[in-house]
């Protein structure tokens, strides 16, 4: 026992040694954390503002203006007045601006003889989610103006069914609180399955593997000795990634650090095994690399509700995104940080992610017996 | 300059590529398997979002209002609750997204004509998704309330909107996502393939071998530059192929200045990957280099969420990007029917990413050489 401790130490000892004389490792474990938060955290938003709106009014009076100020007014947009529907088509094509608002020029009269004066829109609709977004925004900004116009002229508006709406956990619904919390999964992915498996890989290829199996030490020894200084590294980036969260991006957290603590463990525990596992099977760098980039963090950043809804993949997408570990560990981070710890949510992917530990490690330890070939 | 000799290493390029049957895979398989897996998956649409409903009255129009809902293919109602303890678990534990809450007095207040409100308590975790169901409940209230002021002879609100989508009529993501698939598939398999066939010989020693025979630096620099662009054209043309007949994308603009689009952008493309392959020795730093550059070329191209909404300082760097070009060329001639003339200001930049990487890769090979 006491014996295989000092072996252990040994490894452990030399493998830091091998990270900390290779500045790719370090800069991989804590540059790529910031650049990529920075850029994801910055980069990546659905929010949508100052959406450049083309604005034609054929007859400008009052009622037309006031409904053009109400979009000029909202944080939303940006207008631009064209005079001529035409101008502003052209400009929707050359991509200048994403929608159009057309004020005919019997908007006036229709509206104050009480027949439904129709308002045309148009938005450019390539990007559909934004293209939706944009739609929700002008409605609203429609309703409100609605709203305003007829308690001006001394009636309440007349809408039978209103929608009175609470959101939970994110009430500004701003993109960010959910974007910043998953990218943490996708990180720690990155330095769990892709540095592990290219790492690994190289000792396979440069043959100071086989060095290491002319020692005493015992396969168990050797794969525990490699991991250990690597979930050092990948928690070192994720406390880092959390720091950010919390001080940058003013994400709240609503849960105790060290359940975050344990959860993220378990997560870079499998992430580091299918890292590990990879090596094993290549046993060659440029393989290692390109199936980690495939199996692992593709699928966690577009597989794991990081960014698309999981539930409106089809069936078949849907049953692959069950294999996908990230995916367990997206639903927690979002919970723990915005909604708190519930626990139904938290232990049932936390038990997801130890069962695909425990059939990861069994993998790991069949396929990687001492053998020369 | 010698086209012979270009030509040879450039054969030669090939054979190595093909000979090896892993890379042979790699150029083949990850991309239509990417393509398939990401395209079904990518999507902002929302499909049958679980909803729990609580509805407290019993008139009629309370149930006119739920079958409604009911009846579109964006939700499912899972769950009908009696009881103001029953929302929490639901929303916490994420079995609902959205909990639907009628009062006692809906169908009442609607008759008598006084406001009927529907209490709506969303899950905002996932942001987007809450945004786009609140919209997508919005449009079962509106027509909701037209039917019902049409019915009971009462005037709509004075002013109604008649929107339009162009380009993408049904506002499908499938048709945003899957043309911006082609072009990151694009970015990965090329700038792999030139970066390694550098990083190769090089940490096997041949590079050396190579720069001994007659071949002169910028000969190497192009023979090594075409096997990447010409495997990017043939997978350009396989993905473009699969886009339309299999996902029914559409490609309504001109074919001509869509591969003018494609040349540019596998130029800029080989461009980069030369001069990050001039900077690294090993394969691993090789690797790692283009993952570096193919990470935030990706993500600041407006692939997957806008440009515009970046901020500023975010939005100048991609300028830097040709991908990001390249995307609104391929969306240009499949969605909205472009041509050359709506295309122009994408072309350029591209051309300048080009030339400029392809200068400095030979800068930096023939100051590394001597």
């Amino acid at each position: 026992m006491r014996a295989s401790l000092r072996r252990l130490w040994g490894m452990i000892r030399k493998e830091s040694l091998q990270i900390l004389r290779d500045p790719s490792s370090i800069s991989i474990a804590f540059i790529m954390p910031v650049v990529l938060l920075l850029l994801f955290g910055y980069g990546v938003s659905l929010d949508a503002k100052n959406i450049p709106l083309g604005i034609v009014i054929e007859q400008p009076d009052t009622a037309a203006q006031s409904l053009a100020g109400a979009f000029d007014r909202s944080e939303f947009f940006h207008p631009q007045r064209f005079a001529a529907i035409q101008e502003a088509q052209q400009a929707l094509i050359e991509r200048r601006i994403d929608g159009i608002l057309w004020l005919r020029n019997d908007f006036s009269s229709r509206l104050l003889s009480g027949d439904e004066a129709p308002i045309g829109v148009f938005v450019n609709g390539v990007d559909s989610n934004q293209a939706n977004i944009t739609k929700g925004y002008i409605q609203g900004t429609w309703l409100a103006w609605l709203q305003h116009f007829s308690a001006a002229r001394g009636r309440a508006l007349d809408l039978p069914v209103s929608m009175e709406q609470r959101v939970w956990f994110n009430p500004a619904l701003s993109s960010h609180l959910f974007l910043v919390p998953g990218l943490i999964a996708i990180i720690m992915t990155m330095i769990g399955s892709l540095l592990t498996a290219m790492v690994v890989a190289r000792e396979w290829e440069r043959g100071t593997m086989e060095a290491l199996m002319v020692t005493p030490l015992r396969m168990g020894e050797m794969l525990i000795g490699k991991l250990i200084p690597y979930f050092m590294l990948g928690m070192g980036g994720m406390l880092l990634s959390v720091a950010m969260a919390l001080f940058l991006f003013n994400v709240p957290l609503l849960s105790p650090i060290w359940l975050l603590m344990l959860c993220s463990a378990l997560f870079m525990l499998v992430s580091l095994a299918i890292g590990l596992l990879i090596s094993i099977v290549t046993r060659n760098q440029f393989l290692a690399g390109q199936v980690a980039l495939v199996v692992s963090f593709l699928p966690s950043f577009l597989l794991s509700g990081f960014l698309f809804d999981i539930h409106s993949m089809p069936g078949w997408v849907q049953t692959i995104t069950y294999l996908v570990p990230a995916r367990y560990f997206v639903a927690i981070l979002q919970t723990l940080f915005l909604a708190g710890p519930v626990w139904p949510v938290v232990l049932a992917n936390a038990g997801a992610m130890l069962f695909m530990l425990l059939i990861l490690a069994t993998l790991v330890v069949k396929k990687s017996y001492k053998r020369l070939d | 300059m010698n086209f012979l000799h270009i030509f040879a290493l450039a054969r030669k390029e090939f054979l190595a590529l093909m000979r090896d049957k892993r890379s042979r895979i790699i150029i083949i398989v990850p991309p239509i398997l990417q393509l398939f897996i990401f395209g079904f998956a990518a999507t902002y649409d929302l499909n049958d979002v679980p909803v729990a409903v609580y509805n407290e009255d019993s008139g009629g129009a309370s149930r006119e209002m739920l079958a409604r809902i009911e009846g579109s293919p964006h939700f499912s109602v899972l769950h009908e609750i009696s009881n103001d303890d029953e929302i929490a678990p639901l929303i916490d534990n994420r079995k609902v997204l959205l909990v639907i809450r009628l009062d006692q007095r809906f169908s009442a207040n609607l008759q008598r004509g006084d406001p009927a409100p529907l209490q709506l308590i969303i899950d905002g975790r996932n942001s987007n998704t809450a945004m786009t169901a609140l919209n997508y409940l919005r449009d079962v209230v509106l027509d909701f309330n037209r039917e019902w002021q049409r019915e009971h002879g009462q005037t709509g609100p004075p002013v109604k909107l008649e929107m339009r989508a162009w380009y993408n009529e049904n506002l499908q993501s499938q048709w945003f996502i899957v043309p911006g698939i082609v072009g990151s598939l694009m970015l990965v398999v090329t700038l792999l393939v030139t970066t390694l066939s550098v990083a190769r010989e090089r940490e096997q020693g041949t590079f050396d071998q190579l720069l001994v025979t007659p071949l002169r630096p910028v000969e190497i620099l192009i023979g090594k530059a075409i096997p990447g662009i010409v495997i990017g054209l043939l997978e350009a043309t396989l993905i473009i192929l699969l886009m339309v007949w299999f996902f029914d994308i559409p490609l309504r603009g001109s074919i001509p200045a869509l591969y003018l689009g494609i040349l540019l952008f596998l130029v800029a493309t080989v461009g980069v990957g030369l001069m990050i392959s001039s900077i690294c020795v090993t394969q691993q730093q090789a690797i790692l280099g283009a993952f570096l550059f193919i990470v935030p070329a990706v993500i600041l191209s407006g692939f997957t969420t806008p440009i515009a909404n970046m901020p500023e300082v975010v939005q100048w760097l991609t300028y830097l990007d040709p991908l990001r070009y390249f995307l609104v060329i391929v969306r240009g001639v499949t969605l909205e029917g472009d041509g050359f003339a709506l295309l122009l200001h994408q072309f350029w930049p591209m051309a300048i990413i080009g030339a400029v990487t392809l200068v400095l890769a030979a800068w930096l090979f023939r100051h590394r050489m001597s």
